[in-house]
């Protein structure tokens, strides 16, 4: 029983560090990523001085030792009228649901030490996948209370728009999942990656995104609404509303905004790769090795495969996350009436209809 | 599920239903009412009905009530100044408590044939799904009917021009 306890406690100090080292690290990329979209050169300027020399690590140093230091330091201001109890809630109702979705997400098949098989997964729920959408709605709370709790107009506004799009789009963003749910059979995550362990004619991998397409743009794009970024950034609309629902906020409290930001990301790339990109499926490897298209078998030991999946699954998520950046530093911001018409009028009837297609596709092949 | 954990979760949920009826800011009282409806969801995962509890978090924590304070935010309902006479409000709620407590203890006295406990398996979203879409197909059918003449009765009410 200790073993177990301490199996998925070492499982999710694991996936939580992981996850807030890579949304420090998605910080650099951002911040260089966006330098290169625009033609700039981007953080290279704060770095350690050694032997004459300024050590910046391509502004490394910048943003993951500089910045959170500042961050850190920073004087904590809370200005005047703020419902005190709430404001300083309002970061933490935000960070928790984020860093606790990556619990159901499998970033691997089995590890076998001994005769042990340890799930690569931290929480094995039987509701799956609903789980990640309830903690995404709760995410919303954080937005609202710190809008409301600044005393603020413009972070009011900010936490108003805020609420009306997430729930907007975590409309369209369920039904996708739903068809997902529908073409697989199950809500549980680690089943839906093990499904996409077929082939489509011997040799093709048989990935969510090969036969939803669409669902994958209403998820991708209703996440990228949900994660608050650009061009769904609206509760922070900075030429507008100053910094929207988190202008009162300094300090670390500011930061734990920020990085929510980046989780969100994560999350949404993990869920992503894991719906739609087979999880943590390298092509035509299995539990004992490479079933090679022409009936060659590579074998393995169990060990390399399970570090091949995880390294997969790492790779996916790092490629959504990197593309999820592109956009934001691509297109420009919507305006409210757009945002709005695209979530009701556009994404949700074309989920539903997919849904509906679904539905009846599986069908036929099932009495087929 | 243990007597411990039952006290610890009921402190919770009383505790912060009180909390909607005794703050004074409607934010604050929205945010208790929140924080009881996911204890609840807490106590429904201890009680094997996992779907129902995660569902309950999923509608009513994460839609419902964002709406409830999204409209208390719009309106910009602000804290309430008026101090409600006292004796008046205790006597309704005595009087409230009273009949309830005798209401209760009138079902305990009565009880006939206490139910067997949860079958395995009870609670998962297979054993719901089958309740639902098998054996209680067509309840199942006319509530979303129901629903659905809700709706679109709310949409035709909220599009009425006023005169």
């Amino acid at each position: 029983m200790w073993i177990e306890i301490g199996i998925a406690a070492i499982k999710s100090l694991v996936v939580l560090l992981m996850v807030l080292q890579l949304a420090g690290a998605l910080g650099w990329v951002e911040r260089k990523g966006s330098a290169l979209i625009q033609d700039r050169i981007g953080a290279n300027r704060a770095g350690i001085p050694l032997f004459g020399t300024n050590i910046t690590l391509q502004g490394l140093i910048n943003t993951l030792m500089a910045d959170p230091l500042k961050m850190l330091t920073k004087e904590d201001v809370v200005p005047h009228g703020v419902d005190r109890l709430l404001h300083t809630l309002a970061p933490l109702v935000t960070l928790f649901p984020a860093l606790v979705t990556f619990a159901i997400i499998p970033f691997g098949d089995v590890l076998v030490v001994g005769d042990r098989e340890i799930n690569l997964q931290v929480a094995r729920l039987d509701v799956g996948i609903l789980y990640a959408l309830a903690m995404v709605s709760l995410g919303v709370y954080g937005v609202v209370l710190g809008g409301w709790a600044s005393n603020n107009r413009w972070s009011l506004l900010g936490g108003i728009r805020g609420s009306a799009q997430m729930i907007s789009y975590e409309v369209a963003m369920g039904l996708a999942v739903v068809s997902m749910i529908l073409l697989y059979g199950t809500v549980d995550l680690q089943t839906m990656a093990h499904e996409q362990g077929h082939l489509i004619g011997g040799w093709l991998p048989g990935w969510g995104i090969l036969y939803q397409p669409l669902a994958f743009v209403i998820f991708l794009t209703a996440g990228i609404a949900e994660s608050k970024r650009v061009p769904f950034d609206l509760p922070e609309s900075e030429s507008e509303l100053v910094s929207g629902f988190f202008t009162e906020y300094s300090g670390s409290k500011h930061m734990m905004f920020f990085m929510t930001d980046f989780i969100e990301v994560i999350i949404v790339a993990g869920l992503g790769a894991t719906l739609f990109f087979g999880g943590w499926q390298v092509p035509w490897l299995y539990r004992d090795g490479f079933h090679l298209p022409g009936g060659t078998l590579i074998e393995l030991p169990n060990l390399v495969v399970a570090l091949l999946q995880v390294a997969s699954f790492t790779i996916k998520v790092l490629v959504l996350c990197w593309f999820q950046i592109m956009v934001r530093w691509t297109l420009p911001r919507f305006r409210y009436d757009q945002l709005m018409n695209l979530g009701w009028k556009g994404m949700l009837p074309l989920a539903l209809a997919n849904v509906v297609v679904t539905a009846i596709a599986v069908l036929l092949v099932q009495d087929a | 599920m243990s007597l411990g954990v039952f006290v610890v979760l009921a402190l919770f949920i009383l505790g912060s239903a009180l909390g909607v009826i005794l703050a004074r800011n409607p934010v604050r009282s929205a945010m208790c009412l929140v924080m009881t409806l996911f204890f609840l969801a807490v106590l429904y995962l201890f009680l094997d009905a996992h779907m129902v509890g995660t569902l309950q978090v999923i509608v009513y924590t994460g839609a419902i009530m964002v709406l409830f304070l999204f409209v208390i935010m719009l309106l910009n309902l602000q804290t309430d100044p008026e101090e409600s006479s006292a004796t008046t409000t205790l006597s309704a709620a005595g009087g409230l408590c009273a009949l309830f407590v005798g209401l209760l203890m009138y079902l305990v006295g009565n009880v006939e044939n206490v139910p067997e406990p949860a079958r395995d398996g009870f609670g998962s979203i297979q054993s719901v799904a089958e309740a639902l879409f098998l054996r209680l197909m067509l309840p199942f059918e006319i509530t979303s009917v129901l629903m659905l003449v809700a709706i679109i009765g709310a949409v035709v009410l909220a599009k009425r021009k006023i005169q």
